[in-house]
């Protein structure tokens, strides 16, 4: 096996473009692996980590494309490599109509622009949001890797100009029915959604959809929002337009645990709150009690509450086929298989699937643990009971994120299946716009590989999944599920229901 | 109530997208005027300069 890099100055792609170049090259005769970054420190080391070492060797600029391959032959390497601008011509780039030199330049040239939707990397991105505040644009701030001190100087900046900044980190947004980011194809309807996680706002805005409701607007706040260091600074900006808002009835807010401090005043704010609110804050914020505010225990249970009180009769999932699933999958471990495996794209859905296996008695590792004494050593390496974000940075350098890229997912996927001790798959699976054209079966080969390895070892890899989207999403939710169940893959409406399944069927062995 | 975000969600959102042109390809799908900004890192790459430089000029 050799590694061999090309190298092309000052050549410019997005992460997402390179990586479908990157896949498209994997598929050549004898290449084993491809990479395509632009030639950052970062995505230098990240590539030497994902075994690609040799690039560094070049002495590279950031604006610099290097693409790497792991090929059986040096021939078969080159065979790529020599001829990389045709490959390169070969992946055709998204149409991007009039294209400006500057967020100021295309903010003056485009009259009524209101939004500037930021998604360069993260050691650029504050810079460039600034430049847009001071051009009158509200900003949807993706990118991620932006300091704590860049987002409350930010933020404080955006307020000083009557602007509102979703993000840094801010994977989702629907204003105005328009889906920015990772989101989902959902009807217009009463219920105002704040969201200080993306994957949280996707699952409780696909059940809202699902259960015959809508979203006036989903309004994302970027994950660190509600800590005590920015204050819930874009939280209370998005509460005072969801009020004022004539098209929302109820309003529902979503976050992992928010800082203490930042909680106490959030909740004094929510007491003035004239429309009724639903907050759900996972994790281990104990409920308050408080008057006109539902405190909801689950993504699944928040979406089911505003609808209610939006004035719709949801239909809440069905606990006897939960059970009778896991009754039936649990028949078929063997001995030795013990633990839950949850492999998540969705943050939030980890983190929620981590609380719903810790209530039903399993302690489970993570590298994004609900308590620190269960962190994983090693976030490549499971132990005992484990959900993987894969969202996170640690997997993200240098590479798009799971719910674009499955091949980081793919790997582990397998890797679970390769350990005997392993009886349950736990897996999220996000459609939505943004997301990959199919997600299910970006994995499909993996879930099949794992299962085989059980199978070859006597035993019986149970496999159980969530789809967060709806019939209406590019990628056709029944389509999806159908995918999935073709692989045996219990398939449940949301990841509550799935983690719950996963827990009865593990749990107590 | 500051106008400007009232203004976005009542006019829905017009958009200058910096990035990932696939996030332009499907905000325009959904029928919203996008306009992209033809970005790259800036000369040098040094992010840190760049931004102070930016904030001194």
């Amino acid at each position: 096996m050799v590694v061999e890099c090309a190298f092309l100055r000052s050549r410019y792609f997005d992460s997402v473009y390179l990586m479908r170049v990157a896949k498209r090259i994997s598929g050549a005769p004898g290449i084993h692996a491809a990479a395509a970054v632009m030639a950052t420190e970062k995505n230098l080391k990240a590539l030497a980590q994902a075994g690609f070492a040799g690039a560094e060797t070049f002495d590279p600029s950031p604006n610099d494309l290097v693409v790497a391959v792991r090929a059986d032959s040096s021939e078969s390497a080159h065979a790529v490599l020599d001829h990389i601008e045709e490959w390169l011509a070969r992946e055709p780039v998204p149409a991007t109509g009039a294209v400006f030199g500057s967020i100021e330049e295309a903010a003056r040239d485009q009259p009524g622009s209101n939004l500037a939707v930021i998604s360069v990397p993260g050691e650029y991105a504050a810079n460039e949001a600034r430049h847009a505040l001071d051009s009158g644009l509200n900003v949807f701030l993706f990118s991620d890797n932006v300091s704590v001190e860049d987002e409350v100087s930010l933020k404080r900046l955006a307020a000083e100009r009557g602007l509102l900044l979703m993000g840094p980190d801010c994977g989702t947004a629907i204003i105005g029915g328009t889906a920015i980011g990772f989101a989902n194809a959902v009807r217009r309807g009463p219920v105002g959604v704040i969201g200080a996680s993306g994957t949280g706002t996707q699952e409780v805005t696909t059940l809202i959809h699902r259960a015959g409701s809508g979203i006036s607007h989903a309004i994302g706040t970027g994950s660190r929002d509600l800590s005590d260091a920015v204050g819930g600074a874009s939280t209370l900006v998005a509460l005072d337009a969801l009020e004022d808002d004539p098209g929302t009835v109820v309003i529902l807010l979503v976050s992992k645990p928010p800082g203490e401090a930042t909680v106490r005043r959030l909740r004094e704010r929510l007491a003035r709150c004239p429309k009724p609110v639903v907050t759900c804050f996972l994790g281990t914020v104990p409920a308050s009690g408080q008057p006109g505010v539902v405190e909801a225990g689950s993504l699944s249970d928040a979406a089911f509450q505003a609808v209610r009180l939006a004035g719709g009769h949801p239909d809440e999932g069905d606990h006897a086929a939960v059970a009778a699933i896991a009754e039936e999958a649990r028949a078929r471990l063997g001995p030795g298989q013990r633990w839950v495996r949850g492999v998540f794209a969705g943050g939030t859905l980890c983190y929620q699937a981590q609380q719903v296996l810790g209530d039903a008695g399993l302690a489970v590792h993570s590298n994004a643990p609900l308590e620190k004494k269960l962190l994983l050593v090693d976030p490549f390496r499971s132990e005992g009971h484990t959900a993987v974000d894969l969202g996170d940075d640690v997997f993200t350098l240098g590479r798009p994120h799971p719910m674009i890229d499955s091949t980081l997912r793919s790997e582990r996927i397998r890797a679970e299946g390769e350990d005997p001790e392993t009886a349950v798959l736990l897996l999220d699976v996000v459609l939505g716009f943004g997301s990959a054209e199919d997600p299910a079966g970006d994995i499909l080969d993996a879930i099949n590989a794992a299962r085989r390895s059980a199978a070859e070892r006597g035993g019986h890899l149970a496999v159980v999944a969530s789809i967060c989207g709806t019939p209406e999403d590019p990628q056709d939710l029944k389509a999806q599920a159908a995918r999935l169940r073709s692989a045996g893959v219990a398939v449940f409406p949301s990841s509550v229901e799935a983690a719950a399944a996963a827990a009865a069927i593990a749990g107590a062995r | 109530m500051a106008d400007r975000v009232k203004a976005l969600l009542a006019s829905g959102p017009k958009v200058v997208n910096v990035g990932l042109v696939d996030f332009a390809a499907s905000m325009r799908d959904q029928g919203v005027a996008v306009a992209q900004v033809d970005w790259r890192p800036p000369a040098g790459g040094d992010a840190e300069m760049m931004s102070l430089l930016d904030r001194l000029l």
